[in-house]
């Protein structure tokens, strides 16, 4: 079993105005030092697979499919590990 | 004619687009559960508005790998026959690729419910055939993810074929960031497919 991290956000010619409401939240909670700010989603999937590409393949399929929409949003596949059995909640370290 | 309202979980216009077509418009009207697998041949299919399968991953995504009847009502497109979609239905064509753009979060990022004017923009479809080019309705929105955008080429493609159905405007028919509710691209609040026969638009008729 492959643990998965997949991360989506808007493209970035896309206003992203939770990004930018959060970052004047942060401000004003005295947090200067940020001066940008992107919000995105977080998926951790556990796949099934005899190897680490095809689990990657398959996650990036995924990704075209349903995870995220090309017209507005890019994504990317940022951990495949494996972990053997497990849940996404549990399964394994990263 | 004879029409059905496509229902998914979620979905919480179905009723009133059941009432007006069949109460108002006299039109034959059924249901149809995103389950059934007898899709009917029917003239028009409406996808109503509500939350589809919670909203979860993206509006209207969902109902695109789950519906068992998403496969039917590419059929119906193909036939050449009709479909409106509204509001969440609106999303959910565009999430199956059967209408072209995508939705954004509004603007302002709240769910926004209340009364706006839109301006008729083409009066060449079934839909719009009795309206005159520029003629200003008044209809409810209740969305917060109805902030269309699209590439640019598909945006040209849109103004060049004459596509696009309504744009939000003020009660006389002037178009202005001051009157667009959602930060649509170009005030877009409705576009047509290529064939003409499918409409998708987020204020809600009905």
């Amino acid at each position: 079993m492959y643990k998965v991290i997949i991360n989506v956000t808007l493209k970035d010619s896309i206003l992203d105005p939770q990004g930018t409401t959060g970052l004047h939240a942060l401000n004003a909670l005295g947090f200067q030092d940020v001066k940008d700010m992107r919000v995105g989603k977080y998926f951790i999937l556990m796949v099934s697979s005899a190897n680490k590409t095809y689990a990657r393949e398959r996650a990036e399929e995924m990704c075209q499919k349903l995870l995220a929409n090309p017209i507005i949003e890019k994504y990317s596949v940022d951990k495949v590990n494996f972990v053997g059995v497990g849940t996404a909640n549990s399964g394994g370290t990263l | 004619m004879k029409a059905a309202v496509l229902v998914f979980p979620g979905s919480n216009c179905d009723s009133d687009c059941f009432y007006v077509l069949k109460e108002v418009m006299g039109i034959t009207t059924q249901y149809v559960w995103h389950k059934d697998k007898d899709f009917p041949k029917v003239d028009l299919v409406i996808l109503p508005g509500g939350f589809s399968y919670g909203d979860y991953i993206r509006t209207g995504v969902i109902a695109k790998a789950l519906a068992p009847t998403m496969e039917a009502l590419n059929r119906h497109i193909k036939q050449g026959r009709l479909v409106i979609g509204i509001c969440n239905g609106f999303q959910i064509l565009l999430e199956a690729g059967l209408l072209p753009g995508a939705m954004l979060w509004n603007k302002s990022l709240s769910f926004i419910c209340k009364r706006v004017f839109l301006r008729t923009e083409t009066a060449d479809s079934f839909f719009t055939n009795r309206l005159k080019k520029e003629q200003v309705l008044n209809l409810p929105i209740a969305h917060g993810e109805g902030n269309y955008f699209c590439d640019e080429d598909t945006l040209k493609r849109l103004k060049d074929e004459d596509r696009i159905a309504f744009r939000y405007s003020s009660e006389t028919g002037e178009i202005g960031d001051e009157f667009n509710p959602n930060g649509s691209m170009e005030h877009i609040a409705g576009i047509l497919s290529e064939k003409r026969n499918v409409l998708g638009m987020m204020p809600h008729p009905e």
